[in-house]
């Protein structure tokens, strides 16, 4: 027996059946279902386990306010949990399980706790959890862990994308009822830039929703009517499935577009959700409003559920939560309900209504001045206790029950900027704050215009205010004629004389347990929230706030006003994180940045490793190599022997022009720059302004007035920041342009006793490359291969006779096998990252984990290098007593004393025969490595009067990896200590 | 004459085209760029210059303007000069030289990767990618914004023609993103 409860017309299309699964049963429902409606369809009720005490529960309303129906959809790596039935899309074969239970649905095991309730009330955890301490950790915690949550999550990786985009408007409209449709033509049809979003898949709002006439037509058809001339204006953005999450600054609002959640899976290529920054100028919120409870006893079983969601059930997806209903209202909009489910065919109960004047009908029972007291039914309802007016009870037999309490504004997003809502006493409900975000105003049932005429009225009359405010021509439309009824309310929050009468379905809030908030002074409505957890999780209280504000105030003896509303916070429903990392995830974290030689490094068989998102090759490994020892050591003798050569494009290049180019260097290295004559490269060594050391690096004077800076790799752009910082704040009048280069030129070192005889086969013959013409730290511009433009630096990192020569990096691929070309008959080899740092250390060069953001000039051994002729950046306060006192930190080498020990870094030194602790501490290993030119490892290291203590052996200790050794301090160049090889 | 050959950006000895729904995205090696700076007081002498190497005044901010050899607005005094590789292959030589002196030229011609767009409802792609609006982006707006964390110059050259310079190291991870985005917006 399929769809029982389907009824008679209905906004879905009956010729598209389509199948699904609920905790493995199959049903059908139709294109057009929500799931929820498909599963009342099928006369399902139970949907659900409460939170705490595992109570059973159904569906409470029919939109995103839903506390109940939540679920996980969907299977594998796909399943989310926590989704809202009611608003999830049918879909030909969505999977949904319930969740939070143990067992089945219908028997679940954690239902015992229900027995319980007289002890796992409010504050439970923090009145039971106390004692022993030693529990906390090891029993408390992870009890209290593996009960919270609701659904479950698969633990593996999204397979979706998300995507995320910017769009710029006049107008945004949020809501697309009555009020936001006819705003979005008022606007539309002026010309005004406009988008019109709306969470629903189809756009209407309570239009789609009721039975009344808009003039001539229904109101389901003229939103139809009304989206799709809409959609056909060039200046409007109609988004459906998109719900505005958050009013953030400056007219910016965070928007998620569900693009694909209502498909099995996402077309190819496509997002399942895209998050939106959207910039307005203006913006609209007709986001309507959302239906209260009426607490009372027992009134949480499944069948129970808003009025007006009960309405939307049969007359937009023609179904009925059960054959047999009842009403309980305070209201006339309940007895509306009451009438279309007769129209439809259903049996109406009664409709109990709390008013002695209530509305009277003939075609169904009206207990005027009665009550609802208890209800019935395991996993659903079957009757209700009726209090009569006269004092008597009644049980009246019903599968399900619209409860109407009012209406409340949904005015969230008017007060994410903490603006607070004011207490409207008319229809007894907050609207929306006088200080609403900038540029944001309200209309419609946000505004608390609750009439359909009202409604639309206010949605015009709001579009023209915001079109007089953009300069815009005002339009007048005409808008349908619509009902315009007053709206009867008497405000009634729950039934006196109830105990466990459920205020937030969602987290199993009961009247009692804001009684006992009050009881143990938990009164301010932050700690009523805190307390009780009123108003948290998935659905943030959009059914339950207003009850529990409502009790607080006749507790307290206070208006609902002077109690106060929590804040509304972003997101104003539930958001994957996905949506917010967008692209951001995975390799599209971060750009990736490839070196000029990058494919031809890939052929090599290279070991990659990210250095400042750049992939540099770390080693090279060869036929017979399985240890990368083997390729770092053999590149390195094969460099120190004959040739390398290692792509150093990555370095930062900073082109530095202007008449006062030197002088402006002579400011930001600590070192003299001004008299570097044209044509030579000289070390420079920046500080910071605190006088500790920032970067390293060389500087070329190509011309009198240009030079070509260079940087570590990682510090490339913070290095360039810095100076365009001193050019345009420090020095604004001297005459200096600054622009990187780093991309611009390919650049290769070329080192070992024959790296001049290899350049001299690419450099052109014109250029004279020996000693005497092209000397240590010399450069110039030269050309390569027969003409094409290059750069020549004879500078060196590895301590060898090297040089590094840069082409345009369209010809880098080209070069670096040219270079390995002309240096077979040298046996080049191409080294890596890896034997870079092994040379620079044999060769006592620093680098990044020397300066290190602690170490002065003075630590590094290069205290004489700040010129005290001249100001620099942090030459005065490099002169600080405390970075320049007698014990100073130097920097020197190490040796093992037993060679086939390792001197590995992070290690601290020990004077022998002091404790192995902080107070005695000497210093710490920064760089290591086997030198296999020695034979041996060897370090750098920081050393306390580092520079005087050559000779000495001290302990060299690691408590982490329990290393403790002696080592021996020697000059930090290992390697050719005279700089003979690079002079060569 | 060398004879070395050409690597584009993303690795390749030809363009690469990507065609997805209405949009062609081309990688377009093709061009040589030169950055210019005016020095103190060059000023005046530089947007000159600039006027004489493009034919149009030199292009206010956000703008670009010129033909064959084309200028963007990049800073304060600042613009990048394109011109077509084939032909203007040492176009910072020719810059250099115009300016005689009053602006810092350099040659930027390797820095960049650059990719075009085409097709009707580049908006569609383009607000996937950056804030840009896309409702006022109209032909002879060029403008710097961020993609994907990448700092790139937007330039519309055409109703149905949009140029993305970016950094040439990240060339592959810039097309990745528009490639997404196509996919994304068709």
């Amino acid at each position: 027996m399929s769809q029982i409860n389907r009824l008679e017309g209905g906004q879905i299309d009956r010729s598209r059946m389509l199948n699904f699964t609920f905790d493995g049963k199959s049903y059908q429902g139709y294109a057009g279902d929500t799931l929820a409606s498909a599963l009342l369809a099928n006369n399902v009720r139970l949907m659900g386990r409460s939170f705490k005490y595992h109570r059973p529960r159904g569906v409470l309303t029919a939109g995103s306010e839903e506390p109940n129906a939540i679920m996980e959809l969907r299977d594998g790596a796909r399943q989310e949990p926590n989704t809202r039935a009611t608003t999830a899309e049918l879909f030909d074969g969505l999977t949904a399980k319930s969740q939070n239970k143990i067992g089945s649905l219908r028997f679940d095991l954690m239902a015992i706790n229900d027995r319980f309730s007289n002890f796992l009330t409010a504050g439970f955890y923090y009145k039971t959890f106390m004692w022993p301490a030693a529990f906390w950790e090891k029993v408390y915690e992870p009890i209290i862990r593996k009960a919270a949550g609701l659904g479950s999550i698969s633990f593996q990786d999204d397979p979706d994308e998300y995507d995320r985009g910017f769009l710029h408007c006049d107008l945004l409209i949020i809501g697309a009822g009555p009020s936001g449709l006819a705003a979005a033509l008022t606007a539309g049809r002026a010309g005004a830039q406009v988008i019109l979003a709306d969470e629903d898949y189809t756009m209407g709002g309570r239009l789609n929703s009721e039975r009344f006439s808009l003039t001539d037509q229904s109101g389901a058809e003229w939103a139809a009517k009304t989206v799709k001339e809409l959609a056909e204006l060039p200046n409007v953005r109609v988004m459906a499935r998109t719900t505005i999450l958050g009013a953030f600054d400056h007219g910016i609002y965070g928007a998620l577009e569900r693009v694909s959640d209502h498909l099995a899976l996402p077309e190819a290529g496509k997002p399942r959700q895209i998050l939106w920054r959207i910039y307005t100028k203006r913006s609209l919120l007709c986001a309507g409003a959302t239906e209260r409870p009426i607490a009372f006893e027992n009134n949480d079983r499944p069948g129970i559920m808003l009025a007006g969601a009960m309405r939307s059930y049969a007359n937009r997806w023609a179904v009925t939560a059960a054959q047999n209903v009842a009403i309980f209202t305070n209201n006339d909009d309940g007895h509306k309900t009451a009438a279309d489910l007769h129209s439809a065919g259903v049996q109406v109960a009664a409709v109990i209504d709390i008013r002695q004047d209530a509305p009277q009908s003939l075609d169904y029972e009206v207990i005027a001045g009665g009550r609802i007291t208890n209800s019935r039914g395991r996993l659903g309802l079957t009757s209700v206790e009726v209090l009569l007016p006269d004092g008597s009870t009644r049980r009246l037999p019903c599968g399900a029950l619209g409860v109407s309490g009012g209406w409340n504004p949904n005015v969230h997003l008017t007060s994410h900027h903490r603006g607070r809502p004011v207490w409207n006493d008319e229809i007894a409900a907050f609207c929306p704050p006088e200080e609403c975000p900038s540029g944001l105003t309200v209309a419609g049932a946000a505004l608390g215009n609750f009439t359909t005429a009202g409604a639309l009225a206010s949605g015009v009359s709001q579009a023209n205010e915001v079109l007089e405010s953009l300069g815009i021509k005002q339009n007048k439309i005409v808008v349908p004629q619509a009902e315009d009824g007053l709206v009867n309310m008497t405000p009634f929050w729950y039934v006196q004389g109830s105990s466990r009468a459920w205020l937030d379905q969602q987290n199993d809030v009961t009247v009692k347990d804001v009684k006992l908030s009050h009881q143990e002074n938990f009164i301010s409505v932050e700690h009523l929230k805190r307390y009780t957890t009123l108003g948290m999780a998935t659905d943030q209280g959009k059914t339950s706030n207003m009850g529990g504000l409502a009790i607080m105030a006749e507790l307290t003896g206070k208006t609902i006003p002077e109690v106060g509303t929590t804040i509304f916070r972003p997101p104003y429903t539930p958001t994957a994180i996905g949506a917010f990392a967008g692209r951001d995830r995975g390799t599209g974290f971060r750009p990736t940045r490839k070196t000029p030689s990058h494919a031809w490094a890939e052929e090599k068989g290279a070991v990659f490793v990210e250095v400042g998102m750049w992939l540099r090759a770390q080693w090279f490994p060869q036929a017979g190599e399985s240890h990368w020892r083997q390729s770092v050591d053999r590149e390195v003798l094969a460099t120190r022997n004959s040739v390398g050569i290692c792509d150093v494009t990555t370095l930062g290049k900073i082109d530095v022009q202007g008449a006062d180019a030197a002088a402006f260097l002579n400011k930001v290295y600590c070192n003299g720059f001004a008299k570097l004559a044209t044509g030579k490269t000289r070390y420079g060594l920046m500080l910071r302004e605190d006088g500790i050391a920032m970067d390293d690096g060389t500087a070329a004077r190509l011309a009198e007035d240009h030079f070509v800076v260079t940087t570590t790799t990682a510090n490339a752009v913070s290095v360039f920041r810095h100076m365009e910082f001193a050019r345009q704040c420090l020095w604004p009048d001297l005459d200096v342009q600054l622009i990187s280069t780093t991309e611009a030129w390919a650049q290769y070192a070329v080192a070992g006793p024959n790296a001049r005889k290899l350049l001299q086969k690419v450099v052109d013959s014109k250029f004279d490359l020996s000693n005497e013409a092209f000397p240590f730290m010399a450069c110039a511009n030269v050309t390569v291969c027969g003409g094409l433009r290059a750069r020549l630096f004879r500078i060196s990192f590895s301590g060898e006779l090297a040089f590094e020569i840069a082409v345009p990096t369209r010809y880098g691929d080209a070069m670096i096998r040219r270079l390995m070309q002309a240096g077979e008959e040298f046996e080049a080899v191409a080294y890596g990252t890896e034997a870079l740092g092994v040379m620079r250390i044999e060769k006592g060069h620093a680098a990044g984990n020397e300066l290190n953001g602690t170490t002065s000039a003075v630590n590094l051994g290069m205290g004489r290098m700040v010129s005290k002729k001249k100001d620099s950046i942090g030459s005065t306060l490099s002169e600080r007593s405390g970075l320049n006192t007698d014990d100073a930190l130097k920097l020197i080498g190490l040796r093992p004393v037993d060679v086939k020990n390792p001197v590995p870094a992070g290690s601290h030194l020990i004077t022998r025969g002091d404790p192995v602790d902080a107070a005695h501490d000497q210093g710490y290993v920064t760089s290591a490595c086997y030198s296999p030119n020695l034979g041996y490892s060897i370090a750098l290291a920081y050393l306390k009067s580092g520079d005087s203590r050559k000779g000495e052996i001290l302990r060299l200790v690691s408590p982490l990896t329990g290393f403790d050794h002696e080592v021996e301090v020697v000059s930090a160049h290992f390697i050719d200590p005279e700089g003979e090889r690079l002079r060569a | 004459m060398h004879n070395l050959t050409v690597t584009t950006a993303l690795g390749g000895t030809e363009q690469r085209i990507d065609m997805h729904g209405p949009i062609t995205l081309s990688e377009e090696p093709g061009y040589a760029l030169a950055s210019v700076a005016a020095r103190k007081g060059g000023e005046r002498a530089t947007t000159l210059a600039i006027r004489r190497l493009i034919g149009p005044a030199a292009p206010k901010p956000g703008h670009i303007a010129g033909d064959k050899v084309t200028a963007f607005w990049t800073g304060p005094d600042q613009w990048m000069l394109e011109a077509p590789y084939d032909s203007h292959e040492t176009l910072f030589e020719q810059a250099t030289a115009e300016v005689k002196g009053k602006a810092s030229v350099t040659e930027q011609t390797g820095g960049w990767c650059r990719f075009d767009l085409r097709g009707v409802g580049l908006a569609a792609v383009l607000e996937r990618l950056c804030p840009i609006n896309m409702t006022t982006f109209q032909p002879g707006d060029a403008t710097r914004s961020s993609i994907d964390h990448l700092g790139c110059f937007v330039i519309c050259r055409a109703l149905e023609h949009i140029s993305i310079l970016g950094p040439r190291s990240s060339a592959a991870s810039l097309h990745h993103a528009l490639l997404t985005a196509m996919r994304s917006a068709y």
